[in-house]
């Protein structure tokens, strides 16, 4: 009977650890000040450990939870990010006056359901993870009760969340309709006997999972609740949700396509082409044009999504692994960034326009080194991160005889360099507001959450190897 | 395709059903109308004021506890009747589901919700 559970130790692990964050809260007298962030990475730490104990075994719990090697790999990465979205949160949270438990504990939350998602091997359970993490999400946006603009992004965010929603479950109507099961080991078994047919249902139950894929991953024409969402949440939670909701988001659509869709990839491939076209141009150029820097990454987020489709698009082996590779360079470069925007924050004032970054050298040196960092990374130049994992995209892409999509990415690559690197001349060039003030100690646990970041992003973009074996070795599993 | 010809047949039934009747019953009833007969029906209560009014938010917060409450039985009845097949393991599934719960309760005690406010 305990062997059946071995697969969910990961998410029991961190499930357990957003319980104790809700039982301290909610056993705590009133105005005590309780450790419950450090609780939270307790749990991840556990998690991690489980994780890496689970690699190569591929346990299955109820038939339903695979924790195949791609899965685990998904996992770490998510992991990851939530110990540093806790390590950013700790100064922020105390600043803003945010209730400490309720944002722990929904953070926590949204990552079992990220993990969830990741290691789903059944279309109900893909569904039923995606309301885990997209409601504990929906209230994270909206957690700034008193600020109007934060309650307008979380309600657009949840209206178009719950569409999106509706039109997923309608595709695993239709899958279940045809093939009799959710599981996606025999929907697959049962669309590879099929491959020669035209059914126009399965073609109406792949439209309709695409769709719902794509609004979670925010690929254009979906992508209108992004730019909103991300920039009336707080800056960390923005941080937390493009790195981990779009990771996990990609794992399951990774899955669902590439193996139990992975016969008709003649007929979606095209539609994901066209996707990852328009995603990758409408991303970058509508970019440059913002003036509001948390907006300006929300638009780079976009573009980023983009680039992982090609991978997907690809599907070669050197496009699955690179998709994995991807992730996890975008998800530590992408959350670091929002994390130095978080830090630079004030109750007040977001300071999150472009021009309050003028001077900051001055004042706050080592934000603005970290902050050059990752920015080089998401425009992809060496020797980071991004610049790897853009490398691995577009060589998949070329080997797949994607020319177009590659020439496009290199494109919107070049262009995107401009807007990021106009952040650096800001910070570096230009004397502004930040100039004239004082300087400010910046929050230790928040320092080296950053530090180690950069180091990741410099280990990625030197020694890239042992990383990509592994994401290499995660894909053979199941693909 | 042919398995779905029952559906459509189905379909026009139930709409043609309604209509027909509809239709019917207005051809053969007298027809006698008076002020109360014309009223809005709302469980024999006497109406007043119209349904689209402000009520204060606080419900919104009732209903959400209260619908945890039904979802509670929804699980407890068929666990109930299948109980004496799955054996202990099912008792102790059912006790962590209900510490789980009932540590949100108390979470939303202490988030003073049950307080009218």
């Amino acid at each position: 009977m305990m062997e059946s559970f071995t697969a969910v130790v990961p998410m029991l692990c961190v499930t357990v650890a957003a319980l104790a964050v809700m039982g301290a809260e909610a056993f705590r007298a009133r105005g005590e000040n309780l450790p419950v962030g450090g609780l939270g990475i307790v749990g991840l730490v556990g998690a991690a450990a489980a994780s890496v104990l689970l690699w190569d075994r591929n346990a299955v719990s109820f038939g339903v939870i695979k924790a195949d090697n791609f899965g685990l790999f998904v996992t770490m990465v998510l992991l990851l990010v939530g110990v540093l979205t806790i390590m950013l949160s700790a100064p922020v949270v105390g600043r803003d006056g945010l209730p400490k438990g309720d944002y722990y504990a929904l953070v926590l939350f949204s990552i079992v359901g990220m993990i969830m998602m990741a290691t789903a091997n059944d279309l109900l359970v893909v569904f039923i993870a995606l309301e885990i993490l997209s409601i504990a999400v929906y209230v994270l946006t909206g957690i700034r009760r008193d600020d109007p603009q934060a309650a307008e992004a979380a309600f657009k965010y949840f209206l178009l969340g719950a569409f999106s929603s509706a039109f997923f479950l309608y595709g695993i109507a239709f899958t279940y309709g045809l093939s009799g099961s959710t599981r996606l080991d025999r929907v697959g078994a049962y669309l590879a006997a099929q491959s020669l047919s035209d059914d126009p249902l399965i073609l109406i139950a792949l439209g309709l999972l695409l769709v719902g894929f794509a609004f979670k991953i925010s690929a254009v024409p979906f992508h209108m609740w992004t730019p909103d969402a991300y920039e009336g949440a707080p800056a960390i939670v923005t941080g937390f949700m493009s790195t981990g909701v779009k990771a996990a988001a990609f794992a399951a659509f990774a899955r669902v396509f590439l193996s139990a869709f992975e016969p008709f990839s003649g007929d979606w491939a095209p539609v994901v082409w066209l996707l990852a076209a328009a995603t990758m141009v409408l991303g970058t150029f509508v970019g440059v044009a913002q003036s509001n820097l948390k907006r300006m990454l929300a638009y780079s987020s976009i573009a980023h999504g983009g680039y992982l489709l090609v991978g997907l698009v690809a599907a070669n082996e050197v496009g699955k692994a690179a998709i994995l590779f991807y992730l996890l360079a975008y998800a530590v470069t992408n959350l670091a960034a929002f994390g130095v925007i978080a830090l630079l924050g004030a109750r007040e004032a977001a300071n999150d326009e472009l021009r309050d970054y003028a001077g900051l050298w001055h004042t706050r040196p080592a934000l603005a080194a970290l902050m050059t960092v990752c920015m080089l990374s998401l425009g992809g130049l060496p020797p980071t991160a991004g610049f790897i994992g853009k490398w691995y995209i577009f060589s998949a892409a070329v080997g797949a005889g994607y020319y177009g999509l590659a020439i496009i990415g290199v494109l919107t690559s070049v262009v995107s360099v401009f807007f990021y690197l106009r952040v650096v001349v800001m910070m570096y060039m230009a004397d502004g507001p930040a100039a004239t003030s004082a300087p400010v100690e910046t929050p230790r646990v928040a320092l080296a959450a950053l530090a180690a970041a950069v180091a990741v992003i410099f280990y990625l973009g030197v020694l890239p190897a042992r990383i990509l074996d592994l994401a290499v070795a995660s894909v053979a599993t199941i693909f | 395709m042919g398995g779905y010809l029952s559906v459509v047949i189905y379909l026009v039934m139930i709409v043609a059903f309604a209509i027909v009747s509809l239709a019917v019953a207005r051809v053969l009833r007298p027809r006698r109308p008076f002020a109360a007969k014309l009223q809005t029906y709302e469980c024999g209560a006497e109406p007043f004021g119209q349904a689209w009014v402000q009520f204060p938010v606080g419900f919104y917060l009732v209903a959400l506890l209260f619908i945890v409450f039904d979802a509670l039985a929804v699980f407890l009845f068929p666990w109930v009747l299948a109980l004496r097949g799955l054996g202990m393991w099912a008792v102790v599934a059912m006790v962590v589901f209900l510490a789980i719960l009932g540590l949100g309760w108390f979470y939303a005690f202490r988030e003073r919700l049950l307080e009218w406010q």
